[in-house]
């Protein structure tokens, strides 16, 4: 550890404390959090680390309170994360919303367990994937990136501080208990300060000052507390001096930027992982602890002949959504194995709009696929 | 070599996660290769059924648990209940005699070392878990020695390294002494 | 503790440049108390002399938690009982920041209940002021957690089964090292106490009984207008450091007001402060 806490060199730690370890080099000095399996490890590191950098830690009374106290010490300037996992995860989503229209940079994290309800407290599932899409009410969008091995989570956790910062929106990181538990060989770098975002901040006097008036980028500049700035901010539907208006004309000019804002810069934000693509008649399309599994696969069908090849989402909302409609023209099928139901399968589908077949490969959570599910399903697409 | 798997399993308060750990860092951190370790527990903290996995390969790890064990370190009787069925004869089964009774038709017989009488004469009952270490850098080589001893020694707590590498060199003499050397098998 | 400068009357006090006049009027009926507790507010923030730019505001929803919109001051208008844990998470975020809920007796006793006991438990250095009118005014006259047993609510037509919270009694055994009772009609007192919990280091509780006329008060034959805020005067029965446990409020009879609650106990913030001392410590070993 160097002389300002902040950790650096070659690691061998699980997913939840590469998680931990992120945050407190992206510049994270807030945590507010609640004991849930399989995220416990997140709070417990973030406990121990960030009075070593001058960082709080709290324990709030539930996942409602620590959602609430990560927004609020945000709107004090300081970066802020919570982890929790699914039943967490859906008390947090009201106020996910209230992130959303305050526009308030934060990271929440949810390392995935088997669901509904309590459900598989201690086994992976990939079930809240369109629950982060979708999980707080009205229209919105939002940003989710899905790691893959502990230390892609220690590498997206900064991405996603950094693209809170910037767009002024909560990011939420997507991990799962197979990669939350799994340990494995973690670098951390010193992260340079040119490497970590903070939000703009307003250039204007106070009296000039307006909260929601954003520019050509649609990100306004955020003030924070104690400044003299004396803004008002509200979750009611509100103006560009963040006063309330109850008029469908404000609602469409804020929800219209609030979309656009992540909607626009999608080119942005959207990170994706190919290979043995180019001349692929079949596509593997998965995320996190799936998509390493679907390696394997593919890299099994290609021995045996077949041109099949991976999209490896890493960031999972916004969708890549062009990406997959150029593929559909080229592939004959999409297969996606995902730990649900059926759930990023359904964009894949949309995207894909009949020009190329779309297979899910199910698991309904407990452990992973197999690499011989996948391999099958591929085999059978091309029959 | 392919990828390499190494199954410990016993009760929890062992040092099964510990071993699992040390392991893992030695293939990925002080060996230049991969390695990815899992556990399972069960809810209770202490006494209960604990398990560590490690998967080591020379390349990125997909599949991250434990499918074929190449050695299989077996400390209590319900997890050699649990785990010693079904394997093939290559594996590596691994007991301390004082903790299991093992199957006597089980063909191969598993190797055996008393690492709990054998830390408790040293001392400090402890490091059962890493004369075992000892004892499996000597009797396999699906780790380099050295890496696992190294490993050993980064991840005891601050003034216990002698003790800590008196008790491998303990295992590892053990097993050069009463071990076979059993080659690991490439899995791919 | 007491306040920093000479208490100012109605008249010095500069309220204007305090307030959001480009919001006004506001959106609180005619008879309604909340007004005036912004007002004591106001002044309270001016007697205990603290900078307004370092003073931020936090309500949940519902007619009290309205109050954000319209002070001029860094004011955050949050969801409904969450008022409390964005609030905890804006102090630790800024130490220096004197942080404030301004917020409902609904949104903070019943919803955000759990947020109120365990702020208190930590005791984390807020100022809370909650407007107990008993009822949810916003939604129409229902019942809620402070509603006297038997009252008519749009709720509880055949009288309230229920028995309420009696707040002060709740957060003095929840840990707040300051909890007082007034009601509108006494401006003086209030905005005295409300002073008072702005600078006593700890978690305060300020509780207001407002008459909410259009709902409650007509519901429950209160008299009109001007005449309720009497009845609530005319109820009170002063009585500083009395015994929490005897502030149960009925739906008629004497209503106990006064300070209940100021003690000293470390802030969560000193704690905190000294998990930093040991964590440098030990690095320093």
């Amino acid at each position: 550890m160097s002389e300002d806490g902040i950790l650096h060199g070659t690691f061998f730690m699980n997913g939840d404390v590469a998680c931990a370890e992120g945050a407190i080099s992206a510049g994270c000095r807030f945590f507010a959090g609640y004991p849930i399996t399989p995220a416990t490890e997140v709070a417990e590191r973030m406990s121990e680390r960030l009075p070593h950098v001058g960082g709080v830690y709290i324990q709030m009374e539930d996942e409602i309170a620590s959602m609430n106290a990560v927004l609020g010490a945000s709107w004090a300037g300081v970066k802020a994360m919570t982890a929790t996992s699914g039943p967490g995860f859906s008390l947090m989503m009201e106020n996910l919303g209230l992130g959303v229209i305050l526009e308030t940079p934060c990271v929440l994290v949810n390392i995935q367990r088997a669901g509904p309800s309590t459900g598989l407290p201690t086994l992976p599932a990939q079930g809240d994937m369109m629950q982060a899409r979708w999980g707080s009410h009205g229209s919105y969008e939002i940003i989710a990136l899905v790691p893959s091995s502990p230390q892609e989570i220690f590498d997206l956790i900064i991405e996603a501080f950094n693209l809170s910062e910037r767009y002024r929106v909560p990011v939420l990181v997507m991990s799962d208990e197979a990669v939350g538990h799994m340990s494995e060989k973690v670098v951390i770098p010193e992260i340079s300060p040119e490497n970590l975002m903070s939000r703009r901040r307003p250039d204007v006097p106070p009296e000039e000052y307006l909260p929601y008036k954003a520019d050509g980028d649609l990100v306004p500049p955020m003030a924070i507390a104690g400044e003299g700035y004396r803004f008002h901010v509200t979750g009611l539907t509100h103006d560009e001096k963040g006063y309330p208006v109850m008029t469908a004309e404000a609602q469409d000019k804020l929800v219209r930027r609030l979309v656009d804002k992540i909607k626009l810069n999608r080119n942005d934000i959207i990170k994706c992982e190919e290979s043995d693509v180019e001349d692929a008649e079949i596509i593997v399309c998965a995320y996190g602890i799936t998509s390493r599994i679907a390696r394997l696969a593919v890299q099994q069908a290609r021995n045996e002949g077949i041109r099949a090849g991976l999209l490896r989402l890493i960031t999972v909302w916004p969708f890549a959504e062009e990406r997959v409609k150029e593929l559909a023209k080229q592939v004959k099928a999409f297969i996606v194995p995902e730990i649900n139901y059926g759930q990023i399968v359904l964009e894949v589908e949309r995207c894909a709009a009949g020009k190329a077949s779309t297979v899910l490969v199910p698991h309904m959570g407990g452990s992973v696929h197999t690499p011989h599910t996948i391999l099958n399903a591929i085999k059978e697409s091309l029959q | 070599m392919g990828i390499r798997e190494i199954r410990i399993a016993g009760f929890g308060g062992q040092g099964v996660v510990l071993s699992g750990q040390i392991v893992g860092q030695a293939a990925s951190i002080h060996d230049k290769g991969f390695a990815t370790l899992t556990q399972s527990y069960g809810p209770e903290a202490r006494g209960g059924s604990c398990t560590s996995e490690v998967v080591i390969s020379d390349e990125p790890i997909g599949y991250p648990y434990v499918q074929n064990p190449n050695v299989l370190i077996i400390l209590s009787q319900e997890a050699y209940t649990k785990y010693v069925n079904d394997l093939p004869s290559d594996t590596l089964v691994i007991i301390d005699p004082n903790l299991v009774k093992p199957d006597p038709s089980q063909n191969p017989a598993p190797l055996a070392i008393p690492a709990t009488h054998m830390a408790r004469e040293l001392g400090r009952v402890v490091v059962a878990n890493i004369i075992m270490l000892g004892y499996l850098a000597a009797v396999s080589d699906i780790l380099s020695p050295k890496a696992l001893k190294k490993s050993v020694l980064t991840s005891v707590p601050k003034g216990t390294e002698e003790f800590n590498a008196k008790a491998f060199e303990l295992g590892y003499n053990y097993g050069l002494e009463h071990g076979k050397k059993s080659k690991s098998k490439a899995d791919g | 503790m007491t306040s920093t400068k000479t208490p100012v009357t109605l008249e010095e006090s500069n309220i204007e440049s305090f307030l959001r006049m480009d919001r006004m009027p506001h959106i609180w009926c005619a008879g309604c108390g909340i007004g005036t507790a912004v007002g004591c507010f106001a002044r309270a923030v001016e007697r205990a002399g603290l900078d307004p730019d370092k003073v931020s505001l936090i309500s949940g929803i519902g007619c009290a938690g309205r109050a954000a919109g319209y002070v001029k001051l860094d004011s955050f208008h949050t969801t409904h009982g969450r008022a409390l844990p964005f609030a905890t998470g804006l102090k630790l975020g800024n130490p220096e920041l004197n942080v404030v809920v301004f917020s409902g007796d609904g949104d903070l006793l019943a919803i955000g209940g759990n947020h109120l006991i365990h702020s208190a438990r930590r005791n984390i250095d807020l100022t809370v002021i909650c407007i107990n009118n008993f009822n949810y005014g916003m939604t129409g006259g229902q019942m809620g957690p402070t509603t006297p047993i038997d009252a008519r609510t749009t709720t509880t037509p055949y009288g309230n089964v229920e028995y309420p919270f009696n707040a002060p009694y709740l957060l003095a055994a929840s840990g707040a090292t300051y909890v007082s009772r007034w009601t509108v009609m006494h401006p003086r007192e209030l905005e005295r106490s409300i002073a008072e919990a702005l600078v006593k280091p700890g978690f305060s509780f300020v509780e207001v009984l407002s008459p909410c006329p259009a709902l409650y008060g007509r519901l429950n034959k209160e008299s009109k207008g001007l005449d309720t805020m009497h009845t609530y005067l005319k109820r009170s029965v002063i009585r500083n450091g009395a015994d929490p446990k005897d502030a149960e409020i009925g739906l008629n009879g004497p209503i106990l007001v006064g300070k209940y609650v100021d003690i000293e106990r470390p802030t969560l913030w000193d704690c905190c402060k000294q998990v930093f001392d040991r964590v440098k410590e030990k690095k320093s070993k």
